[in-house]
């Protein structure tokens, strides 16, 4: 057994968890976008970032990839982290407008304001389909080519190879929703629609088939709007 | 030069191959050495040499023709030196081809028009003792100064550099006429392992590779590591641009890197070590490679080396093209057959290195430096430097001074001496601006921080970082929004592209930058580049997204009115952003000579011949060759 | 040396490794000598010989700067970009490059002349800009050199080449 503080609690977890893995056992919140339970710890998208030891030689650290030792002092939403998570949401906004999960993920972490150029990407390079391709469907059909600004997910070659199955678990395992944020005009990247409390999802999509977790407005605006929580329930039941 | 095999099982063996190095060091003939490593060979040292061989062979003379490392005077390149015994050393420089036959002709005197100095004998910090090359007669040539009088060498202390320029690097018998190997054999028959590395550590020594983590405190982390087998790495990757020091001691002394590697491998219990050298020194990977079969065939690698029961071998692994290769973890996956992502620390390679298991990676000059500590032992060694930055530290002075040189220094040394004594100062009467180290992991240093001294602490509290030894001088010239734009290049282009800190931060950087280089920049985007630094910084996975923000940071702190001038103005006071400046013809001036107009890319130069010539700013694509080209000063930038 | 429209492969490049992981480095920086990029055929041999997925060998071919998966230029020039060459003219050295071999950006010239690079630090910072073509050095460049530079190569072949191909 280890034991470690996390927010000023003690906590225990067996050896070989991650400070991540140890938070999410005892129900601290930490936002993640390349980090999937069943694959390895990726620490590319630098979101679960916390700040261990004591200042003034505490840093942050990537919490998926950090192991949970004896006497680690953890942090999960001092200002510094809460302010590196600010500023990576923005650009990850900037980066990716069009993906409601990073919309929701900015929402929730009081991003205010956008000032970078929308560049609409449709990777964010996380790696959750490569692992997933190459830890659980055991294919390896896809991976990482290039490098720095080049780099992409792509097929060796740009054919699709004879390993793959077509199974589509890239295409499930892929943050990056594809459901497109239809709040908000084009020429500011955040969306906000969380913010108004008028998620627009169910306005245009009576039959959305969103399989991601329910949607940040959604869970924001439950107490506020009842006929949302009729709706949620109404497809809930009939999947 | 026919070289014989030696099986060198112990010391008197040993010194016997001291012996023939001795007499092919100080040979009773004429010895002309040629500068052969990679800025002699650009400069012309190749033709040089040949012409060397073809003037001795023809004419028969009984003179030794030999080559040599770099002695660290680059800027006079190609450099011939000539050893008549019983006098000084005559270095000659920016030797050509057709001077070959008059400088030979001349001796056995020295042909002191061409001449640059004299060398009068040959330090050996390993051994503590000088080589005094005249025996005793009259040390100095009429007119030339001695290098002990030189600015560039005076203060100068070659510790790592001890026999570049010295010694042939093919030849083993030279090198242990230095003392080669026998730091080794002290290590292996009179010191235990563990003693070794108490020594390392006392030292002070210091990770000559930037980031200047205690060498003892990794070698003693390696050795308690649990795990086997363990694995020795030599860093040879150097990326940073500007730096060749690793380069140069790997072309002019390999044998010092295999010996440090050797001890250090004894010391942590490992028997096999790799050198992990960028493929863009094919020179350096040709000479450790051939330096590393000869010692094999000579006992000196391989089982039972010395006589001991000590047993190590190294293999060269060359790097593919990539600067992120140069951190350790990336290095590793590269020897391991996989891309250069940098894996996250903790683990440390000490702890799971290469293949998983303890490893204990240097660089280049730490390793050089192991033989002279075991040798010399650790109270020498720490009484050279500063309180907490031990030794000598090399760097390649570069940029905007008279004597661009390979040097080494004793930490400590101040900048300004580096820059005005050692370096000769700025030429064509201009000023320092800045002193950048670091390469792209670093930063500025204003000229009003020129006495700083050159310690770890020192530059880091200045905002940049000891670094690999890279040391650009920069003179007005310069404009410090470019160099800025020219660093984030660098690392946006060497970025591994995994963590998105790193890969998405600095292409963003270099975008607020180079907006703002081409005037469209706003005093807001300053406050974004600053939040932007600070996150990438803090956030990214490894040591190259971390250091990536530096040079911005350190412009911003110590430039940002020349920021606000591209921004404010929009002018760069350096004349050097294309976007902001313009070309243009003074009609007082130009003579209509007409060389101008061939080389204009945008085809923009019209006007009459012998007459006068204008630029039609529209399509001029501010190549600058107009500049470059006009031989009355009738070109101006604005 | 093969032509480059439609190399004759020699397999057994790949065959006189051990199959370790450890060789792949090693058996692409012998292929790219040998033919000049890394043809296909032979990555896809690499990957069966060495037990090492298709994706992981092209990420590998991909993410180092020195292989090439298209067939690279005749002659290599490297414009050195290091930190003096940058301060003392270097870029300019580079757009001039550009422009004499018709490349845009870096990359292989149209007529497959020339392949043009950027190089950090050759070491002779002192004399700045400094460029390299094969293994020949040229430095205290001035844009007016480059074109005549540039013309001595493209009458020559390099050595070994050929002589029936067109």
């Amino acid at each position: 057994m280890v034991r470690l503080t996390i927010n000023g609690s003690p906590v225990q977890v067996d050896e070989g968890y991650t400070v991540l893995e140890a938070a999410r056992m005892y129900g601290i919140p930490i936002p993640t976008l390349c980090h999937a339970d069943g694959l390895t710890p990726y620490g590319a998208c630098r979101l679960c970032v916390v700040e261990v030891g004591a200042a003034p030689r505490s840093k942050l650290v990537a919490s998926c990839t950090t192991r949970a030792t004896e006497g680690l002092v953890v942090r999960t939403n001092s200002a510094r982290v809460e302010h590196a998570r600010r500023l990576l949401l923005e650009l990850y906004v900037a980066t990716s407008p069009q993906s409601k999960r990073i919309q929701d993920l900015a929402s929730a972490h009081g991003v205010q304001e956008c000032r970078y150029e929308a560049k609409h990407e449709d990777c964010i390079q996380c790696g959750l389909c490569v692992r997933i391709c190459n830890e659980q469907m055991i294919a390896g059909a896809i991976g990482f080519a290039g490098r720095g600004t080049t780099r992409h997910v792509s097929r060796p070659f740009d054919r699709t190879s004879d390993v793959c199955r077509q199974c589509g678990a890239c295409l499930y395992v892929c943050p990056v929703c594809e459901l497109r944020c239809q709040a908000g005009t084009a020429d500011t990247a955040l969306c906000n629609g969380c913010l108004n409390f008028s998620p627009p999802c169910f306005n245009s999509y009576d039959d959305a088939m969103c399989f991601l977790d329910p949607c940040h407005a959604c869970e924001l605006a439950g107490p506020f709007r009842a006929d949302a929580r009729t709706k949620i329930r109404a497809t809930a039941t009939a999947r | 030069m026919v070289e014989r095999v030696h099986h060198i099982t112990d010391l008197e063996e040993l010194e016997r191959v001291a012996i023939h190095g001795r007499a092919s060091l100080y040979p009773e003939r004429i010895k002309i050495l040629v500068g052969m490593a990679t800025c002699g060979r650009a400069a012309g040292a190749e033709e040089v040499l040949e012409k060397v061989r073809e003037v001795v062979e023809k004419q028969k003379l009984p003179y030794i023709v030999a080559e040599t490392g770099c002695i660290g005077w680059c800027s006079q390149e190609p450099l011939l030196d000539i050893w008549v015994p019983g006098r000084p050393r005559v270095t000659y420089g920016r030797v050509t081809p057709k001077q070959v036959p008059d400088i030979l002709a001349a001796l056995p005197e020295a042909k002191t028009d061409l001449a640059l100095a004299i060398m009068t004998g040959d330090d050996n910090p390993l051994t503590g003792r000088r080589w005094d090359y005249s025996n005793g007669h009259g040390p100095k040539v009429d007119g030339l100064p001695s290098y002990a009088e030189l600015p560039l060498f005076r203060r100068q202390l070659r510790i790592v550099m001890r026999n570049c320029g010295i010694l042939d690097p093919a030849s083993l018998e030279e090198y242990a006429a230095r003392g080669g190997y026998h730091a080794l054999w002290k290590a292996l028959w009179q010191m235990q392992p563990a003693e070794v590395v108490r020594e390392v550590t006392a030292s002070g020594l210091r990770g000559r590779g930037g980031a200047g983590f205690p060498t003892g405190r990794k070698w003693q982390a390696v050795r308690d590591a649990k795990g086997s087998p363990k694995y020795v790495i030599c860093n040879a990757d150097e990326g940073d641009p500007g730096a060749y020091m690793d380069r140069g001691v790997l072309e002019g002394d390999p044998h010092s890197v295999i010996e440090g590697m050797i001890i250090g491998g004894y010391a942590l219990g490992a028997h096999e070590g790799v050198i992990y050298v960028r493929e863009e020194y094919p020179l350096a990977v040709e000479r450790i490679t051939a330096a590393i079969h000869q010692a094999e065939r000579s006992n000196l690698l391989g089982d039972r080396i010395l006589g001991s029961s000590h047993a190590f071998r190294i293999s060269v692994a060359k790097g593919a093209g990539a600067f992120v290769c140069g951190e350790e973890t990336a290095l590793i996956a590269s020897i391991e057959g996989r891309v250069g992502e940098p894996q996250p620390r903790p683990p440390y390679p000490a702890e799971k290195g290469l293949w998983g298991k303890p490893t204990c990676i240097n660089n280049v000059e730490t390793w050089a430096t192991v033989p002279v500590i075991v040798a010399r032992g650790s109270a020498w060694f720490s009484g050279i430097g500063t309180e907490r930055s031990k030794g000598t530290k090399v760097f390649s002075l570069v940029g905007s001074v008279a004597n661009t040189a390979l040097i080494e220094v004793p930490m400590g040394t101040t900048l300004r001496d580096v820059v005005e004594e050692i370096g000769g100062g700025v030429p064509g009467g201009h000023k320092v601006k800045a002193v950048q180290t670091g390469g792209p992991s670093g930063g500025c240093i204003p000229a009003e921080q020129l006495d700083l001294p050159v310690d770890y602490e020192s530059l880091n509290a200045a905002g940049s970082i000891m670094g690999s030894g890279g040391m650009i001088v920069m003179d007005d010239h310069t404009c410090m929004v470019d160099i800025a734009k020219y660093f984030l290049d660098f690392l946006q282009d060497e970025s591994c592209g995994k963590c998105f800190s790193c890969r998405v931060g600095t292409q963003r950087m270099k975008e607020i930058v180079t907006k703002i280089s081409e005037g469209k920049g706003t005093e807001q985007d300053l406050d974004v580049l600053e939040d932007l630094a600070w996150m990438v910084a803090e956030t990214s996975l490894c040591g190259l997204g971390t250091s990536a923000p530096n040079p911005v940071l350190s412009t911003l702190r110590y430039f940002r009115s020349e920021y606000l001038a591209h921004i404010r103005d929009r002018t760069c006071p350096a004349k050097v952003c294309k976007e902001l400046i313009s070309y243009t013809i003074d009609p007082v001036t130009c003579n209509g000579c007409g060389a101008c107009v061939s080389l204009c890319t945008g085809e923009a130069i019209t006007g009459e011949k012998n007459k006068l010539y204008t630029i039609e700013q529209a399509r001029c694509t501010k190549c600058g060759a107009c500049l470059e080209s006009c031989k009355f000063d009738a070109v101006l930038v604005n | 040396m093969p032509t480059v429209e439609s190399p004759v492969l020699d397999e057994t490049i790949v065959d006189k490794y051990e199959e370790r992981r450890a060789n792949l480095v090693p058996i692409l920086q012998e292929i790219q000598a040998t033919y000049s990029y890394l043809p296909e055929p032979l990555l896809r041999r690499v990957s069966r010989k060495l037990h090492v997925p298709l994706s992981d060998v092209y990420q590998l071919a991909t993410f180092y700067r020195c292989f090439s998966l298209k067939p690279r230029g005749r002659h290599v020039v490297q414009v050195c970009l290091g930190t003096a060459c940058h301060v003392r003219g270097g870029p300019k050295i580079l757009d001039r490059v550009e422009t004499e071999t018709g490349t845009v950006g870096l990359g292989t010239s149209p007529d497959m002349e020339f392949v043009v690079e950027t190089v950090r630090c050759l070491g002779c910072c002192g004399l700045a800009p400094v460029m390299k073509v094969d293994k020949d050095v040229y430095a205290t460049l001035e844009q007016s050199k480059i074109k005549r530079v540039l013309n001595r190569y493209r009458k020559k072949r390099p050595a070994g080449k050929d002589a029936t191909d067109g």
